[in-house]
Protein backbone atom coordinates (compact mmCIF):
# COMPACT_ATOMS: atom_id res chain seq x y z
CA UNK A 1 0.00 0.00 0.00
CA UNK A 2 2.38 2.25 1.18
CA UNK A 3 4.60 1.19 -2.30
CA UNK A 4 1.18 1.86 -4.40
CA UNK A 5 1.54 5.74 -3.23
CA UNK A 6 5.36 5.84 -3.66
CA UNK A 7 4.74 4.60 -7.14
CA UNK A 8 1.92 6.58 -8.25
CA UNK A 9 3.47 9.72 -6.59
CA UNK A 10 6.04 9.19 -9.14
CA UNK A 11 4.31 7.73 -12.30
CA UNK A 12 1.29 9.42 -11.63
CA UNK A 13 1.87 12.46 -13.84
CA UNK A 14 3.73 10.86 -15.93
CA UNK A 15 1.33 7.93 -17.06
CA UNK A 16 -2.12 10.68 -16.80
CA UNK A 17 -0.24 12.23 -19.40
CA UNK A 18 0.58 9.83 -20.92
CA UNK A 19 -3.02 8.49 -21.23
CA UNK A 20 -4.86 12.00 -22.20
CA UNK A 21 -1.99 12.85 -25.26
CA UNK A 22 -0.97 9.07 -26.28
CA UNK A 23 -3.64 6.74 -25.80
CA UNK A 24 -6.79 9.00 -26.19
CA UNK A 25 -5.91 10.30 -29.26
CA UNK A 26 -5.22 6.72 -30.63
CA UNK A 27 -8.28 5.44 -29.35
CA UNK A 28 -10.59 8.44 -30.65
CA UNK A 29 -8.80 8.21 -33.76
CA UNK A 30 -9.52 4.42 -34.21
CA UNK A 31 -13.52 5.46 -33.76
CA UNK A 32 -13.38 8.77 -36.18
CA UNK A 33 -11.64 6.45 -39.01
CA UNK A 34 -14.60 4.38 -39.07
CA UNK A 35 -16.94 7.88 -39.31
CA UNK A 36 -17.58 10.49 -41.64
CA UNK A 37 -15.79 14.23 -40.03
CA UNK A 38 -15.43 16.81 -42.48
CA UNK A 39 -14.70 19.88 -40.82
CA UNK A 40 -15.43 18.22 -37.15
CA UNK A 41 -13.76 16.32 -34.79
CA UNK A 42 -16.80 14.79 -33.49
CA UNK A 43 -17.68 11.86 -35.45
CA UNK A 44 -20.96 12.33 -37.58
CA UNK A 45 -22.17 9.62 -39.95
CA UNK A 46 -20.91 5.84 -39.58
CA UNK A 47 -19.26 4.76 -42.61
CA UNK A 48 -17.71 1.22 -41.75
CA UNK A 49 -14.58 0.85 -43.52
CA UNK A 50 -15.39 3.12 -46.33
CA UNK A 51 -12.42 5.41 -45.40
CA UNK A 52 -10.29 2.77 -45.16
CA UNK A 53 -11.26 1.63 -48.54
CA UNK A 54 -10.31 4.52 -50.07
CA UNK A 55 -7.20 5.37 -48.68
CA UNK A 56 -5.67 2.04 -49.68
CA UNK A 57 -7.41 2.10 -53.13
CA UNK A 58 -7.34 6.03 -53.60
CA UNK A 59 -4.29 7.10 -55.49
CA UNK A 60 -2.51 9.49 -53.42
CA UNK A 61 -2.34 7.79 -50.40
CA UNK A 62 -0.32 4.68 -52.45
CA UNK A 63 1.70 6.87 -54.01
CA UNK A 64 2.50 8.91 -50.91
CA UNK A 65 3.89 5.28 -49.47
CA UNK A 66 5.95 4.88 -53.19
CA UNK A 67 7.36 8.37 -52.54
CA UNK A 68 8.78 7.55 -49.31
CA UNK A 69 9.66 4.22 -51.03
CA UNK A 70 11.95 6.24 -53.74
CA UNK A 71 13.04 8.62 -50.60
CA UNK A 72 14.19 5.61 -48.66
CA UNK A 73 16.17 3.61 -51.20
CA UNK A 74 17.91 6.98 -51.76
CA UNK A 75 18.78 8.24 -48.26
CA UNK A 76 18.47 4.79 -46.42
CA UNK A 77 22.20 3.65 -48.09
CA UNK A 78 23.83 6.63 -48.79
CA UNK A 79 23.52 8.10 -45.30
CA UNK A 80 24.37 4.61 -44.05
CA UNK A 81 27.68 4.30 -46.10
CA UNK A 82 28.86 7.97 -45.91
CA UNK A 83 28.42 8.00 -42.24
CA UNK A 84 30.20 4.58 -41.59
CA UNK A 85 32.61 6.26 -43.80
CA UNK A 86 33.45 9.95 -42.13
CA UNK A 87 33.09 7.90 -39.21
CA UNK A 88 35.89 5.28 -39.73
CA UNK A 89 38.04 7.83 -40.58
CA UNK A 90 37.67 10.47 -37.79
CA UNK A 91 38.34 7.55 -35.91
CA UNK A 92 41.79 6.56 -37.62
CA UNK A 93 43.55 10.27 -37.59
CA UNK A 94 45.03 11.48 -34.22
CA UNK A 95 45.57 15.33 -34.87
CA UNK A 96 42.92 17.50 -35.26
CA UNK A 97 40.17 14.56 -34.60
CA UNK A 98 37.91 16.73 -32.42
CA UNK A 99 37.90 19.07 -34.50
CA UNK A 100 36.31 16.65 -37.88
CA UNK A 101 33.84 15.26 -35.51
CA UNK A 102 32.52 18.56 -34.75
CA UNK A 103 32.21 20.64 -37.94
CA UNK A 104 30.38 17.02 -39.45
CA UNK A 105 28.46 16.82 -36.28
CA UNK A 106 27.68 21.07 -36.40
CA UNK A 107 24.25 20.79 -38.55
CA UNK A 108 22.65 18.60 -36.37
CA UNK A 109 22.31 22.18 -34.60
CA UNK A 110 20.11 23.27 -37.82
CA UNK A 111 17.11 22.97 -38.44
CA UNK A 112 15.37 21.35 -41.73
CA UNK A 113 13.23 24.71 -42.27
CA UNK A 114 16.90 26.90 -42.21
CA UNK A 115 18.46 24.11 -44.29
CA UNK A 116 15.44 24.26 -46.43
CA UNK A 117 16.06 27.91 -46.99
CA UNK A 118 19.61 27.67 -47.73
CA UNK A 119 18.94 24.65 -50.20
CA UNK A 120 16.33 26.50 -51.66
CA UNK A 121 17.22 30.42 -52.57
CA UNK A 122 20.65 30.00 -52.10
CA UNK A 123 22.36 26.28 -53.31
CA UNK A 124 19.53 25.06 -55.71
CA UNK A 125 17.49 27.94 -56.66
CA UNK A 126 16.55 27.98 -59.98
CA UNK A 127 17.94 31.53 -61.18
CA UNK A 128 21.35 32.19 -62.31
CA UNK A 129 22.83 33.42 -59.29
CA UNK A 130 22.46 30.31 -57.22
CA UNK A 131 25.77 28.57 -56.45
CA UNK A 132 24.88 25.19 -58.03
CA UNK A 133 23.73 27.38 -61.08
CA UNK A 134 26.82 29.25 -61.08
CA UNK A 135 29.33 26.05 -60.63
CA UNK A 136 27.59 25.03 -63.84
CA UNK A 137 28.00 28.31 -65.42
CA UNK A 138 31.81 28.04 -64.76
CA UNK A 139 31.84 24.88 -67.59
CA UNK A 140 29.36 26.48 -69.74
CA UNK A 141 25.84 24.58 -68.88
CA UNK A 142 22.62 26.34 -68.64
CA UNK A 143 21.21 27.04 -65.37
CA UNK A 144 18.57 24.19 -64.10
CA UNK A 145 14.95 24.58 -62.26
CA UNK A 146 16.37 22.29 -59.49
CA UNK A 147 13.14 22.41 -57.29
CA UNK A 148 10.18 22.34 -59.98
CA UNK A 149 11.37 20.31 -62.63
CA UNK A 150 10.15 17.02 -62.92
CA UNK A 151 11.30 15.25 -65.54
CA UNK A 152 14.28 15.02 -65.18
CA UNK A 153 12.98 15.13 -61.38
CA UNK A 154 16.21 17.08 -59.74
CA UNK A 155 14.12 18.30 -56.80
CA UNK A 156 15.53 14.45 -55.26
CA UNK A 157 19.01 15.46 -55.63
CA UNK A 158 17.76 18.53 -53.54
CA UNK A 159 16.09 16.72 -50.52
CA UNK A 160 18.44 13.77 -50.75
CA UNK A 161 21.39 15.90 -50.18
CA UNK A 162 19.57 18.35 -47.61
CA UNK A 163 19.05 15.49 -45.34
CA UNK A 164 22.66 13.78 -46.39
CA UNK A 165 24.10 17.44 -44.67
CA UNK A 166 21.93 17.32 -42.09
CA UNK A 167 21.51 13.64 -40.31
CA UNK A 168 24.81 12.46 -41.30
CA UNK A 169 26.73 13.48 -38.03
CA UNK A 170 24.43 12.13 -36.01
CA UNK A 171 25.05 8.59 -37.31
CA UNK A 172 28.98 9.14 -37.66
CA UNK A 173 28.74 9.96 -34.01
CA UNK A 174 27.05 6.31 -33.50
CA UNK A 175 29.03 4.53 -35.60
CA UNK A 176 31.89 6.03 -34.05
CA UNK A 177 30.69 4.90 -30.46
CA UNK A 178 30.22 1.69 -31.72
CA UNK A 179 33.99 1.48 -33.32
CA UNK A 180 35.35 2.54 -29.75
CA UNK A 181 33.60 -0.73 -28.32
CA UNK A 182 35.12 -3.01 -30.51
CA UNK A 183 38.73 -4.59 -28.43
CA UNK A 184 41.45 -3.84 -29.73
CA UNK A 185 43.38 -7.37 -29.50
CA UNK A 186 41.11 -8.45 -32.40
CA UNK A 187 43.22 -5.85 -34.71
CA UNK A 188 46.48 -7.11 -32.95
CA UNK A 189 45.58 -10.75 -33.12
CA UNK A 190 44.58 -10.30 -36.88
CA UNK A 191 47.67 -8.74 -37.75
CA UNK A 192 50.05 -11.12 -36.30
CA UNK A 193 48.27 -13.68 -38.18
CA UNK A 194 48.96 -11.67 -41.51
CA UNK A 195 45.20 -9.74 -42.34
CA UNK A 196 46.44 -6.27 -43.85
CA UNK A 197 45.02 -3.28 -42.51
CA UNK A 198 41.85 -1.73 -45.00
CA UNK A 199 39.63 -4.19 -46.49
CA UNK A 200 40.55 -7.36 -44.81
CA UNK A 201 39.92 -6.19 -41.08
CA UNK A 202 37.02 -3.78 -42.05
CA UNK A 203 35.36 -6.83 -43.52
CA UNK A 204 36.32 -9.66 -41.46
CA UNK A 205 36.49 -7.92 -37.53
CA UNK A 206 34.65 -4.15 -37.65
CA UNK A 207 31.58 -4.79 -39.68
CA UNK A 208 30.73 -7.85 -37.63
CA UNK A 209 31.49 -5.71 -34.73
CA UNK A 210 29.32 -3.26 -35.75
CA UNK A 211 26.54 -5.68 -36.14
CA UNK A 212 23.94 -4.06 -33.45
CA UNK A 213 25.23 -0.32 -34.44
CA UNK A 214 24.55 -0.99 -38.38
CA UNK A 215 21.21 -2.80 -37.31
CA UNK A 216 20.01 0.11 -35.20
CA UNK A 217 21.32 2.93 -37.39
CA UNK A 218 19.46 1.15 -40.41
CA UNK A 219 16.29 1.24 -38.27
CA UNK A 220 16.50 4.62 -37.11
CA UNK A 221 16.99 6.27 -40.85
CA UNK A 222 14.14 4.05 -41.58
CA UNK A 223 11.89 5.72 -39.27
CA UNK A 224 13.39 9.10 -39.71
CA UNK A 225 12.35 8.74 -43.47
CA UNK A 226 9.38 7.42 -43.14
CA UNK A 227 7.83 10.91 -41.03
CA UNK A 228 9.95 13.01 -43.38
CA UNK A 229 8.17 16.44 -44.00
CA UNK A 230 9.88 19.50 -43.05
CA UNK A 231 12.33 19.75 -46.00
CA UNK A 232 9.78 18.69 -48.16
CA UNK A 233 7.19 20.72 -47.37
CA UNK A 234 9.47 23.92 -47.16
CA UNK A 235 11.35 22.81 -50.37
CA UNK A 236 8.66 22.25 -52.58
CA UNK A 237 5.60 24.04 -51.03
CA UNK A 238 4.59 27.28 -51.69
CA UNK A 239 2.16 29.55 -51.18
CA UNK A 240 -0.06 28.97 -53.75
CA UNK A 241 -0.13 24.99 -52.27
CA UNK A 242 1.86 22.13 -52.49
CA UNK A 243 3.06 20.23 -56.13
CA UNK A 244 1.27 17.26 -56.91
CA UNK A 245 4.03 15.54 -56.80
CA UNK A 246 7.13 13.80 -54.41
CA UNK A 247 4.34 13.59 -51.09
CA UNK A 248 5.39 11.59 -48.72
CA UNK A 249 3.10 10.62 -46.18
CA UNK A 250 2.85 12.92 -43.54
CA UNK A 251 2.81 15.25 -46.25
CA UNK A 252 -0.42 13.52 -47.62
CA UNK A 253 -1.71 13.54 -44.29
CA UNK A 254 -1.63 16.94 -43.42
CA UNK A 255 -2.95 18.37 -46.84
CA UNK A 256 -5.72 15.90 -46.10
CA UNK A 257 -6.66 16.43 -42.65
CA UNK A 258 -5.47 20.12 -42.54
CA UNK A 259 -5.50 21.64 -45.51
CA UNK A 260 -7.35 24.43 -47.06
CA UNK A 261 -9.49 22.41 -48.92
CA UNK A 262 -11.57 21.32 -45.99
CA UNK A 263 -10.81 19.47 -43.22
CA UNK A 264 -11.04 15.87 -43.48
CA UNK A 265 -10.68 13.83 -39.90
CA UNK A 266 -12.35 10.97 -40.99
CA UNK A 267 -9.95 10.00 -44.04
CA UNK A 268 -7.08 11.74 -42.37
CA UNK A 269 -7.60 9.50 -38.91
CA UNK A 270 -7.59 5.72 -41.59
CA UNK A 271 -4.57 7.78 -42.93
CA UNK A 272 -3.26 8.07 -39.27
CA UNK A 273 -4.06 4.57 -38.19
CA UNK A 274 -2.62 2.79 -41.31
CA UNK A 275 0.97 4.12 -41.25
CA UNK A 276 0.86 3.88 -37.36
CA UNK A 277 0.19 0.04 -37.88
CA UNK A 278 3.05 0.35 -40.98
CA UNK A 279 5.74 1.68 -38.86
CA UNK A 280 4.87 -0.80 -35.76
CA UNK A 281 4.83 -3.59 -37.89
CA UNK A 282 8.57 -2.80 -39.19
CA UNK A 283 9.84 -1.84 -35.69
CA UNK A 284 8.23 -5.17 -34.40
CA UNK A 285 9.82 -7.24 -37.17
CA UNK A 286 13.57 -5.15 -36.94
CA UNK A 287 13.15 -5.39 -32.98
CA UNK A 288 13.18 -9.03 -33.29
CA UNK A 289 16.33 -9.31 -35.62
CA UNK A 290 18.09 -7.16 -33.43
CA UNK A 291 17.60 -9.15 -30.05
CA UNK A 292 17.74 -12.17 -32.19
CA UNK B 1 47.50 7.27 -46.90
CA UNK B 2 47.64 9.39 -44.05
CA UNK B 3 47.79 12.55 -46.58
CA UNK B 4 44.76 11.30 -48.38
CA UNK B 5 43.08 10.73 -45.22
CA UNK B 6 43.76 14.53 -44.47
CA UNK B 7 43.10 15.21 -47.93
CA UNK B 8 39.35 13.63 -47.67
CA UNK B 9 38.23 14.93 -44.81
CA UNK B 10 39.35 18.04 -45.52
CA UNK B 11 37.09 18.77 -48.38
CA UNK B 12 34.07 16.87 -46.73
CA UNK B 13 34.42 19.39 -43.96
CA UNK B 14 34.64 22.22 -46.60
CA UNK B 15 31.60 21.20 -48.30
CA UNK B 16 29.95 20.38 -44.54
CA UNK B 17 30.97 24.36 -43.95
CA UNK B 18 29.04 26.00 -47.10
CA UNK B 19 25.78 26.17 -45.99
CA UNK B 20 26.59 28.01 -42.86
CA UNK B 21 29.02 30.20 -45.12
CA UNK B 22 25.68 30.93 -47.55
CA UNK B 23 23.97 31.96 -44.63
CA UNK B 24 26.41 34.37 -43.17
CA UNK B 25 27.01 35.58 -46.77
CA UNK B 26 23.95 36.69 -47.94
CA UNK B 27 22.45 37.64 -45.05
CA UNK B 28 24.94 40.28 -44.87
CA UNK B 29 24.97 41.08 -48.28
CA UNK B 30 23.13 43.58 -50.13
CA UNK B 31 19.97 42.63 -52.05
CA UNK B 32 21.82 43.76 -55.57
CA UNK B 33 24.40 41.41 -54.16
CA UNK B 34 22.68 38.71 -53.58
CA UNK B 35 20.73 38.29 -57.14
CA UNK B 36 24.02 39.59 -59.24
CA UNK B 37 24.63 37.43 -61.96
CA UNK B 38 28.40 37.20 -60.46
CA UNK B 39 29.29 35.62 -57.75
CA UNK B 40 30.59 37.99 -54.90
CA UNK B 41 32.93 35.24 -52.62
CA UNK B 42 32.01 37.95 -49.49
CA UNK B 43 30.34 40.86 -49.50
CA UNK B 44 31.85 44.06 -50.95
CA UNK B 45 30.67 45.91 -48.13
CA UNK B 46 28.95 44.19 -44.66
CA UNK B 47 25.82 45.59 -44.32
CA UNK B 48 25.66 45.07 -40.24
CA UNK B 49 22.85 47.65 -40.70
CA UNK B 50 20.79 44.60 -42.13
CA UNK B 51 20.81 43.27 -38.39
CA UNK B 52 18.44 47.15 -37.50
CA UNK B 53 16.41 46.27 -40.17
CA UNK B 54 15.40 42.90 -39.55
CA UNK B 55 14.33 43.62 -36.40
CA UNK B 56 12.51 46.60 -37.37
CA UNK B 57 10.58 45.08 -39.90
CA UNK B 58 7.17 45.17 -38.99
CA UNK B 59 5.73 42.35 -41.31
CA UNK B 60 8.42 39.53 -39.98
CA UNK B 61 7.40 39.13 -36.33
CA UNK B 62 10.92 38.22 -35.26
CA UNK B 63 11.40 38.80 -31.38
CA UNK B 64 8.27 37.46 -30.88
CA UNK B 65 8.36 34.18 -32.60
CA UNK B 66 12.13 33.79 -31.10
CA UNK B 67 10.81 34.49 -27.23
CA UNK B 68 8.30 31.84 -27.96
CA UNK B 69 10.78 29.26 -29.31
CA UNK B 70 12.60 30.05 -26.14
CA UNK B 71 9.47 29.26 -23.83
CA UNK B 72 8.87 26.61 -25.50
CA UNK B 73 12.04 24.88 -25.52
CA UNK B 74 12.74 25.76 -21.86
CA UNK B 75 9.28 23.99 -20.76
CA UNK B 76 9.44 21.10 -22.89
CA UNK B 77 13.27 20.55 -21.60
CA UNK B 78 12.34 21.38 -17.63
CA UNK B 79 8.94 19.59 -17.95
CA UNK B 80 10.35 16.24 -19.84
CA UNK B 81 13.08 15.90 -17.79
CA UNK B 82 11.05 16.19 -14.13
CA UNK B 83 8.15 14.40 -15.84
CA UNK B 84 10.22 11.21 -17.27
CA UNK B 85 13.21 11.65 -14.78
CA UNK B 86 10.27 10.69 -11.96
CA UNK B 87 8.75 7.94 -14.01
CA UNK B 88 11.78 6.70 -15.49
CA UNK B 89 12.76 5.88 -11.51
CA UNK B 90 9.41 4.58 -10.24
CA UNK B 91 9.51 2.26 -12.86
CA UNK B 92 13.13 1.39 -12.14
CA UNK B 93 13.10 1.09 -8.22
CA UNK B 94 9.75 0.97 -6.57
CA UNK B 95 8.16 -2.71 -6.97
CA UNK B 96 4.44 -2.32 -7.31
CA UNK B 97 1.59 -4.89 -8.61
CA UNK B 98 0.76 -2.68 -11.29
CA UNK B 99 4.40 -1.52 -12.26
CA UNK B 100 4.89 -3.98 -15.01
CA UNK B 101 1.42 -3.11 -16.69
CA UNK B 102 2.65 0.54 -16.89
CA UNK B 103 5.68 -0.35 -18.46
CA UNK B 104 4.15 -2.36 -20.88
CA UNK B 105 2.17 0.99 -21.72
CA UNK B 106 4.83 2.57 -21.69
CA UNK B 107 7.09 0.48 -24.68
CA UNK B 108 3.71 0.01 -26.67
CA UNK B 109 4.27 3.79 -27.32
CA UNK B 110 7.96 3.40 -28.66
CA UNK B 111 6.80 1.73 -31.65
CA UNK B 112 4.96 5.05 -32.86
CA UNK B 113 6.87 7.82 -33.65
CA UNK B 114 5.14 10.75 -32.52
CA UNK B 115 4.76 13.18 -35.64
CA UNK B 116 2.78 9.59 -37.24
CA UNK B 117 -0.09 10.58 -34.98
CA UNK B 118 -0.41 14.41 -35.17
CA UNK B 119 -3.60 14.06 -36.83
CA UNK B 120 -4.85 12.33 -33.43
CA UNK B 121 -3.31 14.40 -30.96
CA UNK B 122 -4.18 17.60 -33.24
CA UNK B 123 -7.94 16.20 -32.65
CA UNK B 124 -7.72 15.96 -28.76
CA UNK B 125 -6.24 19.40 -28.28
CA UNK B 126 -8.37 21.33 -29.94
CA UNK B 127 -10.79 19.72 -28.10
CA UNK B 128 -9.05 21.09 -25.29
CA UNK B 129 -9.23 24.71 -26.86
CA UNK B 130 -5.41 24.84 -27.38
CA UNK B 131 -5.19 25.92 -30.73
CA UNK B 132 -2.51 29.13 -30.96
CA UNK B 133 -1.81 28.51 -27.44
CA UNK B 134 1.28 27.90 -25.51
CA UNK B 135 -0.27 24.87 -23.66
CA UNK B 136 -0.84 23.54 -26.72
CA UNK B 137 2.60 23.61 -28.42
CA UNK B 138 3.82 22.57 -25.12
CA UNK B 139 2.20 20.44 -23.09
CA UNK B 140 1.75 17.48 -25.55
CA UNK B 141 5.55 17.30 -26.25
CA UNK B 142 6.13 16.41 -22.51
CA UNK B 143 5.02 12.66 -22.27
CA UNK B 144 7.81 10.79 -24.10
CA UNK B 145 7.82 7.29 -23.64
CA UNK B 146 10.77 6.84 -25.17
CA UNK B 147 12.52 9.59 -22.77
CA UNK B 148 10.73 7.51 -19.59
CA UNK B 149 12.13 4.19 -20.92
CA UNK B 150 15.70 5.64 -21.22
CA UNK B 151 15.72 6.94 -17.58
CA UNK B 152 14.07 3.52 -16.39
CA UNK B 153 17.23 2.18 -18.02
CA UNK B 154 19.57 4.41 -16.68
CA UNK B 155 18.34 4.40 -12.89
CA UNK B 156 18.46 0.59 -13.23
CA UNK B 157 21.84 0.78 -13.39
CA UNK B 158 22.62 3.36 -10.68
CA UNK B 159 24.41 1.57 -7.62
CA UNK B 160 22.11 0.38 -5.06
CA UNK B 161 24.12 0.46 -2.19
CA UNK B 162 24.29 4.26 -2.85
CA UNK B 163 20.77 4.40 -2.56
CA UNK B 164 20.49 1.77 0.67
CA UNK B 165 22.67 4.28 2.15
CA UNK B 166 20.36 7.06 2.12
CA UNK B 167 17.82 4.89 3.36
CA UNK B 168 19.39 4.10 5.98
CA UNK B 169 20.01 7.55 6.54
CA UNK B 170 15.54 7.55 7.02
CA UNK B 171 15.29 9.05 3.16
CA UNK B 172 12.35 7.62 1.54
CA UNK B 173 11.74 7.23 -2.11
CA UNK B 174 11.20 10.74 -2.84
CA UNK B 175 14.31 12.46 -0.71
CA UNK B 176 16.24 9.63 -2.19
CA UNK B 177 15.38 10.49 -5.63
CA UNK B 178 16.38 14.40 -5.07
CA UNK B 179 19.20 14.32 -2.56
CA UNK B 180 21.19 11.33 -3.88
CA UNK B 181 19.93 9.91 -7.30
CA UNK B 182 19.65 13.16 -9.21
CA UNK B 183 22.26 14.93 -7.90
CA UNK B 184 24.79 11.83 -8.85
CA UNK B 185 23.09 11.85 -12.30
CA UNK B 186 23.77 15.04 -13.53
CA UNK B 187 25.61 13.92 -16.70
CA UNK B 188 22.78 11.94 -17.92
CA UNK B 189 20.03 14.55 -17.44
CA UNK B 190 22.63 16.72 -19.30
CA UNK B 191 22.92 14.86 -22.10
CA UNK B 192 19.38 13.94 -22.27
CA UNK B 193 18.06 17.73 -21.42
CA UNK B 194 20.38 19.15 -24.59
CA UNK B 195 19.00 16.72 -27.09
CA UNK B 196 15.20 17.29 -25.49
CA UNK B 197 15.89 21.56 -26.08
CA UNK B 198 17.47 20.98 -29.53
CA UNK B 199 14.69 18.42 -30.91
CA UNK B 200 12.11 21.38 -29.16
CA UNK B 201 13.86 24.47 -30.63
CA UNK B 202 14.11 23.00 -34.35
CA UNK B 203 10.43 21.25 -34.40
CA UNK B 204 8.25 21.97 -37.32
CA UNK B 205 5.56 20.12 -37.67
CA UNK B 206 4.03 20.23 -34.74
CA UNK B 207 4.21 23.93 -34.68
CA UNK B 208 3.12 24.23 -38.29
CA UNK B 209 -0.11 22.82 -37.22
CA UNK B 210 -0.99 23.88 -33.94
CA UNK B 211 0.33 27.62 -33.79
CA UNK B 212 -2.10 29.25 -36.59
CA UNK B 213 -2.23 32.51 -34.93
CA UNK B 214 0.72 34.79 -36.07
CA UNK B 215 1.47 35.74 -32.20
CA UNK B 216 1.91 32.36 -31.38
CA UNK B 217 4.31 31.07 -34.24
CA UNK B 218 7.63 29.51 -33.09
CA UNK B 219 11.13 30.56 -34.69
CA UNK B 220 11.09 27.88 -37.26
CA UNK B 221 7.51 28.44 -38.56
CA UNK B 222 8.24 32.09 -38.92
CA UNK B 223 10.72 31.16 -41.30
CA UNK B 224 9.42 28.75 -42.87
CA UNK B 225 6.01 31.25 -43.70
CA UNK B 226 8.10 33.74 -45.25
CA UNK B 227 10.36 31.33 -47.17
CA UNK B 228 7.42 29.54 -48.77
CA UNK B 229 5.50 32.48 -49.33
CA UNK B 230 9.08 34.51 -50.05
CA UNK B 231 7.23 37.62 -48.86
CA UNK B 232 10.32 39.07 -47.87
CA UNK B 233 13.56 40.12 -49.23
CA UNK B 234 15.85 37.11 -49.17
CA UNK B 235 19.04 38.90 -47.59
CA UNK B 236 16.68 39.45 -44.43
CA UNK B 237 15.36 35.55 -44.32
CA UNK B 238 18.78 34.54 -44.05
CA UNK B 239 20.05 36.67 -41.62
CA UNK B 240 16.86 35.83 -39.19
CA UNK B 241 17.95 32.01 -40.52
CA UNK B 242 21.52 32.76 -38.54
CA UNK B 243 19.92 34.44 -35.43
CA UNK B 244 17.78 31.56 -35.25
CA UNK B 245 20.41 29.03 -35.47
CA UNK B 246 22.78 30.73 -32.92
CA UNK B 247 21.38 30.07 -29.52
CA UNK B 248 21.69 26.60 -30.70
CA UNK B 249 24.98 26.25 -32.11
CA UNK B 250 26.02 27.99 -28.76
CA UNK B 251 24.44 25.46 -27.10
CA UNK B 252 26.34 23.20 -29.22
CA UNK B 253 30.07 24.11 -28.81
CA UNK B 254 29.41 24.84 -25.04
CA UNK B 255 27.88 21.49 -24.45
CA UNK B 256 29.39 19.10 -27.26
CA UNK B 257 30.31 16.54 -25.09
CA UNK B 258 26.70 15.88 -23.26
CA UNK B 259 25.44 16.06 -26.97
CA UNK B 260 27.38 13.16 -28.15
CA UNK B 261 26.56 11.48 -24.96
CA UNK B 262 22.98 12.11 -25.47
CA UNK B 263 22.85 11.07 -29.13
CA UNK B 264 24.90 7.52 -28.24
CA UNK B 265 21.82 6.92 -25.60
CA UNK B 266 19.01 8.09 -27.43
CA UNK B 267 20.30 6.85 -30.68
CA UNK B 268 21.16 2.89 -29.38
CA UNK B 269 18.65 2.38 -26.13
CA UNK B 270 16.28 2.65 -28.70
Amino acid sequence: MRNGRAFWLFVGPFAVGLLVFVYVPIGWSLLLSFFDARNTVTPTEFVGLRNYVDMLTDGPFLSSLGTFSVFAAFIVPLTFVLALALALLVNQIGFMQSFFRSVFFLPTACSYVVASLVWKLSIFNGVRFGLANTVLGWFGAEPVAWTVSTSPPWYWLVLVTLRLWLQLGFYMILFIAGLQRIPQHLYEAAWIDGARPGWQTLRYITMPQLRTTSVAVLLLLLIAAYQAFDEFYNVLGTDRGYPPFARPPLIYLYYTALGSGGQDFGHGSAGAVILTLLIAGVTLVQGKVITR
Amino acid sequence: MRAARYLALSIAAALFLVPFYLVLRNGLASEQEITSPSWTFWPGEVRWENFADLFANPAVPLVRSLVNSVVVAVLQTAGQLLLCGLAGYGLARIPYRYANAVLYLVIATLMIPAAVTFVPTFVVVSTLGWISDLRGLVVPGLFSGFTTFLFRQYFLTFPKEVEEAARVDGLGHWGTYWRVVVPNSKGFFAALGVIAFMTSWNQFLWPLVIAQDRDSWTVQVALSTFLTAQSTEVGQLFLAAAVSVAPLVIVFVALQRFLVRGVVETGMKG
